[in-house]
């Protein structure tokens, strides 16, 4: 099965997921999966979600989103999620949802600088 | 004859819920709807998150249902989501922070329940209604 959905890209040792869209759950769980196993395809040290585009983060977006994260730790990289758009986190603290401890930074290019690509 | 500025009825959504794309569908109507009333972007948002929830519920619990959205006469945006599902077995629980039957944080209903003005929630054997409402800031 693929995940046109949502392109990735590799930059250096870093994968790059740019969301471009609404997305339904289904693709949020393929996006999981596919970066997970693209981690240790690539041998990369880093990945990076770019959120800028997603339209809304709920319960089950922000579980899936620290489940990837959490799951690429333990496959041995680090993931930043970047350009989480001022509504959405507007709304995401009034549901009480949260990231726990992972990372984010505003854009793309404060992702890169974190995981300390080039 | 319309009276100028009242409240005009046809401010009335109805989206059938039966799979994710639905979810999505449900969540952007919401949200179109909400800025139309003059909802600031950021109020639209949670609304969509909020609608977000209450149709994955129907999804994921109760197979297909339906999101209706409204607005009273006083201006309060007004979401209804049913469905003829199982119903909820145990309430407390499901309005509880961290409980999920099916593994997830468990935060979808607490959290709606959080940003509503109004909130009312009937579940029986027979089906489960959540009623959604919201007022523009």
């Amino acid at each position: 099965m693929a995940w046109p959905s949502v392109p990735i890209l590799k930059e250096g040792d870093v994968l790059i997921a740019s969301i471009q869209s609404a997305l339904t759950d289904l693709d949020l769980v393929g996006l999981r999966d596919a970066l997970v196993t693209q981690v240790s395809t690539y041998r990369t040290r880093g990945v990076i979600v770019d959120v800028t585009a997603l339209d809304v983060v709920d319960s089950f977006a922000s579980r899936t989103l620290r489940d990837l994260a959490h799951m690429i730790r333990l496959r041995g990289a680090r993931t930043v999620i970047v350009g989480i758009q001022p509504d959405v986190a507007f709304a995401m603290v009034q549901l009480g949802l949260t990231l726990e401890d992972i990372p984010t930074a505003l854009d793309l290019e404060e992702g890169l600088a974190y995981l300390g690509a080039r | 004859m319309a009276t100028p500025g009242a409240t005009t009825p046809s401010h009335e959504v109805r989206v059938t819920v039966a799979c994710t794309e639905d979810v999505v569908q449900a969540r952007q109507q919401g949200r179109n709807l909400a800025v139309s009333l003059g909802f600031s972007p950021s109020e639209a948002t949670l609304m969509a998150a909020a609608i977000s929830e209450l149709a994955r519920n129907i999804v994921r619990y109760a197979d297909h249902g339906e999101i209706s959205m409204h607005v009273s006469p006083d201006g309060m945006l007004f979401v209804v989501a049913r469905d003829q599902g199982p119903g909820i077995s145990d309430m407390q629980s499901a309005l509880r922070s961290g409980y999920s039957t099916s593994g997830g944080l468990g935060l979808g209903l607490p959290g709606v329940r959080r940003i509503a003005d109004h909130f009312e929630i009937v579940s029986n054997s027979s089906g489960t209604t959540v009623t959604l409402g919201k007022r523009r800031r």
